[in-house]
């Protein structure tokens, strides 16, 4: 099966062109952040202040990677549960994120601020960490470096497998690839 | 007697830490290569195919399958013959994890207190069982457990007169549930009878079981293939993303029952299903 690839920062007539179920290999620079980076920027966003990152057009993958072996860019990177993070995305969403990455579902909240401003959610295999982690090539602390593996860092990624979940159609992969399958 | 110095203990718990994180079994291995051919969704043969490459991966270069190296849930089959000596035969164990996790690169995830949820900084503690069998042997098993599927295990006291049919429900409500977290496709392992913490250990216990080796009691091999029948039947598949392949396999434990009554624990784990053991 042919496979998309496609480059960040993500310009609206990508975002608009995925479609759930569509395998997409992600390239370019992308932003880690978990819950406790999240937090933080919202509070900057209460506070009127700058985000220590870009988000027009940018991808948040949701990692928190094992300790890098000497020698190594990254360790083990896969994707955890992006509920945690549902609470803050709308807001980063209404600022111009156009993609995060993850896995399991998203609440109804966010799907709808994804179909609002036009933006997707990839899930990436969870598990499968050591293959990802491999097509990271660069990765360095932007902010935050007290939250060691939380701290949101820069990582340039070539050809990230990832599998659009959430489109600006306000599909969910989740609940239609299982209506399929279900009962076979 | 057989007298053995805990300093040994420590060094074969380090290793099969290290050992689980990166080499998946090959029981695990060959249920990938048989989900791949009965998956008809291309997405989730796409992602089954990840996960073997992923397993390549992480053996070759000594690298964690999964960046959540778990839990270090460690099951102690202590010989009545045997003599410790050298010290603690739980801090040895603890100091096994420790170096273990440390020397492998393995993520930190545990928090020294439930609420004040301060990292310990080294994995510990274990969570240790131990049992105490005949003869002068020391079976060590280390299995980590992931948060995602450790998260959606379940457990929950039926009544008697809800019998197979209640257990069966129960396991398919508990999967359901789950969906797409605790990174399927699954081992689902299933503990019934005993009391509370003992069907919840055998539940434990029954994801320490080759892959598909079915339960020596014809009626709970039955039981085994039924329950496995119906999850795959739910249409999660891998990753929650649709499929046929919910679960890799379902292994269940049973133990005699008070007459009042039938506790069922299910214990989910992830595709990536670690475990390893070595024999003192
Ligand atoms: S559920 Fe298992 S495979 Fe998924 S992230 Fe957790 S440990 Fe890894």
């Amino acid at each position: 099966m042919p496979q998309l690839r496609i480059f960040t920062p993500l310009t609206d007539e990508v975002v608009e062109s995925l479609r759930i179920g569509q395998r997409v290999l992600l390239n370019g620079v992308i932003y880690t952040g978990r819950d406790a980076a999240h937090k933080k920027m919202v509070e900057l966003l209460d506070k009127g202040e700058d985000l220590p990152i870009p988000l027009q057009g940018q991808v948040i993958y949701y990692v928190g990677p094992s300790p890098a072996k000497p020698g190594r860019v990254i360790g083990s990177a896969g994707p955890t549960t992006s509920g945690r993070m549902d609470a803050y995305a709308p807001r980063l969403i209404a600022l111009g994120l156009k993609g995060m990455v993850g896995k399991g579902k998203r609440s109804p909240e966010v799907v709808e601020a994804m179909k609002k401003y036009k933006a997707v959610y990839f899930a990436a295999v969870g598990g499968a960490a050591a293959l990802l982690a491999r097509r990271v090539k660069s990765c360095r602390v932007v902010a935050y470096p007290e939250l060691g593996p939380e701290a949101i860092h820069e990582l340039v990624v070539e050809d990230l497998p990832v599998i659009v979940v959430n489109d600006v159609m306000g599909r969910d992969l989740y609940e239609e690839g299982v209506k399929i399958y279900a009962g076979q | 007697m057989r007298t053995i110095d805990v300093a040994e203990v420590t060094a074969v718990v380090a290793e099969l830490c290290k050992k689980a994180n990166f080499e998946l079994g090959e029981d695990v291995l060959a249920a990938f290569k048989k989900a791949l051919e009965d998956e008809l969704s291309l997405t989730g043969k796409d992602i089954l195919q990840q996960l073997i490459e992923n397993a390549r991966i992480a053996r070759e270069e000594e690298v964690p399958m999964c960046q959540d190296t778990g839990f270090a849930v460690v099951f102690l089959e202590v010989g009545q013959e045997v003599h410790f000596t050298g010290g603690d035969l739980y801090a040895a164990v603890n100091e096994g994890v420790r170096r273990g996790y440390t020397e492998g690169y393995l993520r930190k995830s545990i928090v020294g207190h439930p609420f004040r949820r301060q990292n310990t900084g080294d994995n510990t503690p274990a969570v240790i069982h131990t049992r105490i069998v005949p003869g002068d042997r020391v079976k060590i098993t280390v299995a980590p457990k992931g948060g995602g599927s450790e998260n959606m295990s379940a457990l929950r006291m039926l009544k008697p007169a809800e019998g197979e049919e209640g257990v069966k429900r129960f396991v398919l409500e508990v999967v359901k549930n789950a969906g797409p977290n605790p990174c399927p496709p699954l081992v689902v392992g299933v503990g019934i009878g005993g009391t509370m913490e003992k069907a919840a250990l055998l539940a434990k216990e029954a994801l320490l079981r080759p892959l598909g080796e079915p339960h020596p009691d014809e009626d709970v091999a039955r039981l085994e293939r039924e329950l496995l029948e119906s999850i795959n039947r739910l249409g999660i598949g891998p990753q929650g993303l649709g499929g046929r392949v919910t679960a890799l396999a379902v292994h269940v434990e049973v133990f005699p029952c008070h007459i009042a009554s039938l506790p069922v624990a299910v214990n989910l784990n992830c595709h990536a299903s670690r475990h390893k053991e070595a024999l003192l």
